[in-house]
């Protein structure tokens, strides 16, 4: 970087073809940032070089200078300055890309050094392709069909190591499909922090261990999964449960905190298997939480809420809107919502607000993260609470004023939206006697005393947008369709709005939702929904600077002003 | 001419009467080129040894001056030295016995070379099994401290560096240079990339670090004694100074031998130091250097133009002179000079087989062709000895060579590769006959009589 804090782009030469690439980038990612392949195993962006697996050997040169003078040497069939090719091959990923730099990525010394990792690589590989998880996402199998024989010529006996090995309770290794590339144990060392693994014995003997009396059971173990290039490293919850090719992958972000994981949800046939980081290098890196990618098996909970109910009877949409409606309008009422909602979700609610008028309270949801992709806060989407006009006030664990104003009468409806408000300080007694109005997916305390229910979606099965902890507003798509007679959120409330309003519902889509929210709120001006890049879009929250917010420094993130002290972590 | 022994490092070696502690260093005045040394600028002692011409003995032979002027001397950061007395390869012992039996001449090199460069803290590295010579190392690096040679305060010149001896732990790729430098700083002896880690501007603990074989560290006090342009005179040009000739394998007399370099022939070497071959037996070939060296036949014509002289030669075996620039002239190495001698009772695929076992054995493990191909050469030949050879084994053989050879993170791959390689081209069509005849059903063949491995 220079100083004012532009990359310098510097011409490379790869194949013969110029190139303009930033300058000090590894020759990998140069290639891959202008469309050049160079196949790689131990190499990750997001780790330290280590060289080991010389699958990206290229051939090399640097543009030739006289010893004696520094003056450069011209070719004079070309008029260019003439290159010096190195003898051996080097490895790209221990490279970076310096002004004048000329690779061969393409050349017959460069494929048959491929063809030669591949075929070493092979040599003592199980094939166990037909039972592998990773069969049809496996750097392997890719590369094999690019540089592989296509026979063998190894006719010894393959080693033998043990095939199901537990190194902690969420990831079981395969010592023989491993290539011995060192992700894993780099990962754990420089990203974790937490150096559990290691290797054992020597040579083709060699295998991934963890150091005794330790096991693989960090929070973010199931990194090493997704970036074991093989299929060595497993997901038990994973394992054996599905071919890859099945799943469809659908962009999504992980609700477990405001750091705003971005993530890549894996279903097949409206069924979830798997939810994987997806790369963000401003959010969270090639990273996410073991705890982040259990999430998805709240779907199929047996607490799940699926039908519309009015005083415990199952009812129609009509009915309970209706109901809900007549309940709210016997107010005074009271809406009590939380981060977790969509910042669409909020900008319905808000409307709704606007037409029946009441207090909005934010529920906490606060406990003390790691200091990495789990921030204190542990709802996805308070800022945009804020940014939809929704609240003024960070959201708060206690709903001591609500209680006081329901016992004495002062509010008789609560629209509650997925909250469980007996956590929050408020008795079921004193529920009991509200009209209480709930919205949300699953089961809990309050949605057992509500008069009317109304069935929402989870983030899986829904499209929206959510605000990170950096005011980066990002989307998520829906993966699988929730359950049979449900609608997204937004259409319940939009026809909640409809019967107060007394109109016919209009189901807005989510860009007449945007265009609505672009109109009201100064810094959503500019936004379109369907402009908003997948990488997430960095909003101005400098007018919410001087709110206290519970988040402390983490991954890509450090507070904009001291934590108040009144804070709790 | 005859060939004439010219022992400089080995002067003591093997002298009657003279022991490895201070008191007869001493008396054979020892530690007086140090007291010189250190009232000399340490920039001219490594002018000194950059004039001397001294190439490594670890067996790359890379000019220790030009590795001395590579040291990072601007980053601040700490300079160490490192001697490597990792003497591991199959048939050299040549620090063996400096390190046994004259271990003072190695510390005195080792302080002349630490002040030199500035040192802050320099380490033995000496291999596992060598109990004693770790014991003894310590002992004499304790009798030189109470001296005051090392420690503190070097002989009141104010410089100061101690010595720590650190023993490995038995494997062969710590040896290499940056894999010393791994297991030294307690990790798991895994060889490093260069670029970036060059020893001398990241080595040890990411510090520039100097790492020198025991022999080039015991040669410094001989250049700093005689002065650099008078150790240049000593041998031939681009290879100065003497080598320690450790002969191992089918002569009269194993043993070695140091010579001025180039002032002889192998055929001197082998036939009036060694002995010749054992009675009724001839010369079949030679592994120069080490086991890692490439391999040379008895009967082999070397021709071509000399680099030093210009002038054509033609050599056999036998007439190769003892020197790094003419053994490489003739496609081989000098290496540590660690010389294997076989003869017409050798079979050599039981030869090949026994090279593979060691090296598929010693790799490290950490990059793919090395890993995986020394292995696969180890397996491959194992059974090829057992009488399943198939012909295409011996081209597949060569294959596998010429795809480790260059593409690996250390020169463990060549260490492979170059014995394979030049197995293959000299002992292409015995391989083949031993094959025919397993195939014919004549059963087995092996002239030794018993087998290797």
């Amino acid at each position: 970087m220079s100083d004012n804090g532009q990359t310098k782009m510097v011409p490379i030469n790869i194949d013969g073809k110029d190139f303009e690439v930033p300058e000090g980038m590894n020759l990998v990612d140069a290639c891959e940032s202008v469309g050049v392949e160079v196949p790689h195993y131990c190499y990750h962006t997001h780790l330290s070089v280590s060289g080991n697996c010389r699958m990206c050997l290229v051939e090399m040169g640097t543009p030739m200078r006289d010893r004696a003078t520094g003056e450069p040497i011209m070719d004079d069939e070309t008029g260019k300055q003439k290159i010096g090719w190195m003898p051996k091959p080097a490895i790209a990923c221990a490279s970076k890309a310096a002004p004048g730099v000329h690779i061969k990525t393409q050349s017959e010394l460069t494929k048959s050094c491929r063809e030669g990792v591949m075929e070493f690589l092979l040599a003592n590989h199980p094939l166990d392709c037909p039972i592998c998880d990773q069969a049809g996402e496996c750097r392997l199998q890719e590369f094999a069909t690019d540089y592989g024989r296509g026979f063998s010529r190894y006719v010894e006996e393959k080693n033998v190591k043990p095939k199901r090995t537990v190194l902690g309770p969420r990831v079981t290794l395969d010592n023989e499909r491993c290539i011995l590339c060192s992700r894993c144990v780099r990962f754990c060392a420089e990203i974790d922090k937490n150096p559990v693994l290691g290797f054992t014995e020597r040579g083709s003997h060699s295998t991934l261990t963890c150091y005794p009396g330790t096991q693989l059971d960090s929070n973010y173990s199931l990194n090493t999964v997704d970036i074991c290039p093989v299929g060595a490293l497993t997901s038990t919850d994973f394992r054996f449960k599905m071919r890859v090719w099945f799943l469809k992958p659908t962009k999504s972000i992980c609700t477990e905190s405001s750091a705003g994981v971005n993530t890549e949800v894996w279903s097949r046939e409206g069924k979830l298997y798997r939810v994987t980081p997806r790369r963000n290098d401003e959010v969270n890196d090639s990273w996410m939480t073991d705890s982040g990618r259990m999430l998805y098996k709240m779907v199929e909970s047996e607490a799940r809420m699926q039908r519309f109910r009015i005083d415990g009877q199952v009812c129609t949409l009509g009915n309970a809107v209706l109901r809900a409606r007549e309940l709210i309008q016997l107010g005074p009422v009271a809406y009590v919502a939380s981060g977790h909602l969509s910042v669409e979700e909020q900008a319905m609610l808000r409307k709704l607000v606007e037409k029946e008028p009441g207090s909005v309270t934010f529920v906490g949801h606060t406990k003390e993260g790691d200091g990495r992709l789990i921030t204190n806060d542990r709802t996805p989407n308070v800022r945009g609470g804020l940014v939809t006009g929704l609240i003024k006030e960070l959201p708060v664990a206690e709903l001591d004023k609500l209680r006081r104003q329901l016992e004495s009468g002062e509010i008789k409806t609560v629209v509650c939206y997925g909250e469980d408000l007996t956590k929050a300080g408020i008795p079921s007694e004193l529920l009991k006697k509200a009209n209480l109005v709930y919205l949300g997916t699953h089961r809990n305390a309050t949605s057992d005393v509500a008069r009317v229910l109304l069935p929402t979606l989870t983030v899986f099965e829904k499209t929206g947008t959510f605000i990170n902890q950096q005011f980066r507003l990002q989307k998520f798509y829906q993966a699988v369709p929730g359950p049979a007679g449900l609608m997204p959120d937004v259409y319940i409330l939009d026809a909640l709005l409809a019967e107060c309003a007394g109109g016919a519902p209009c189901r807005p889509t989510l860009e007449q939702i945007w265009q609505d929210l672009a109109a009201k709120v100064d810094i959503l001006a500019e936004v379109k929904f369907n402009k908003i890049p997948e990488t997430g879009l960095l909003l101005d929250g400098s007018a919410y600077a001087g709110l206290p917010f519970c988040e402390g420094s983490g991954w890509h993130f450090e507070p904009q002003r001291e934590l108040a002290a009144t804070s709790k972590f | 001419m005859a060939i004439q022994e010219r022992r400089i490092i080995y002067k003591h070696v093997d002298e009657p009467g003279y022991t490895a502690d201070i008191d007869c260093y001493m008396r054979h005045g020892g530690y007086e080129v140090l007291k010189q040394a250190l009232q000399a600028k340490p920039e001219d002692l490594c002018k000194e040894v950059f004039d001397s011409g001294l190439t490594g003995r670890g067996g790359a032979g890379f000019p220790t001056g030009m590795k001395w002027k590579f040291l990072d001397r601007k980053s601040g950061k700490p300079i160490y030295l490192v001697c490597n007395a990792d003497e591991s390869e199959p048939g050299t012992f040549k620090d063996r016995q400096i390190i046994y039996q004259d271990p003072h001449q190695l510390i005195e090199g080792m302080a002349i070379s630490a002040y030199a460069i500035q040192a802050k803290q320099a380490f033995i590295y000496i291999r596992g099994e060598f109990i004693n010579g770790a014991r003894i190392l310590e002992n004499a690096i304790e009798e030189a401290r109470a001296k005051g040679f090392i420690g503190e305060d070097i002989g009141g010149s104010g410089y100061s560096c101690d010595i720590v001896v650190h023993r490995g732990a038995g494997a062969y790729i710590c040896g290499e240079e940056t894999g010393l430098i791994e297991s030294l700083e307690g990790k798991r002896g895994y060889p490093r990339i260069k670029p970036p880690y060059f020893p001398a501007v990241l080595g040890l603990y990411q510090c520039p670090t100097i790492v020198n074989n025991v022999e080039t560290l015991a040669q410094v006090k001989h250049i700093i004694q005689m002065g650099g342009t008078e150790f240049a005179k000593i041998g031939v040009k681009g290879d100065t100074g003497t080598h320690i000739f450790g002969v191992s394998g089918h002569v009269q007399k194993p043993g070695y031998y140091e010579v001025e370099a180039g002032s002889a022939t192998f055929g001197e070497l082998l036939y009036d130091l060694c002995g010749g071959p054992l009675p009724g037996r001839k010369f079949k070939a030679l592994i120069p250097g080490g086991s890692s060296t490439k391999i040379l036949r008895f009967g082999e014509r070397f021709t071509g133009k000399h680099p030093n002289t210009g002038e054509p030669f033609d050599w056999g075996v036998e007439d190769i002179p003892l020197d790094a620039i003419s053994l490489r002239a003739c496609g081989t190495f000098l290496g540590t000079g660690g010389a294997i001698v076989m003869d017409d009772s050798t079979d050599m695929m039981e030869a090949i087989a026994n090279l593979m076992a060691f090296y598929g054995h010693e790799s490290c493990g950490q990059c793919t062709p090395c890993r995986e191909g020394s292995l696969w050469l180890n397996k491959m030949t194992t059974r090829m000895c057992s009488g399943r050879a198939r012909t295409e084994d011996v081209d597949l053989m060569k294959n596998i060579a010429d795809q480790i050879e260059g593409r690996t993170i250390c020169a463990h791959g060549e260490a492979v590769a170059w014995p394979t390689q030049s197995h293959y081209n000299k002992f292409k069509d015995e391989y083949l006959d031993k094959i025919a005849r397993q195939g014919d059903g004549r059963g087995r063949y092996n002239p030794n009589g018993y087998p290797l491995i």
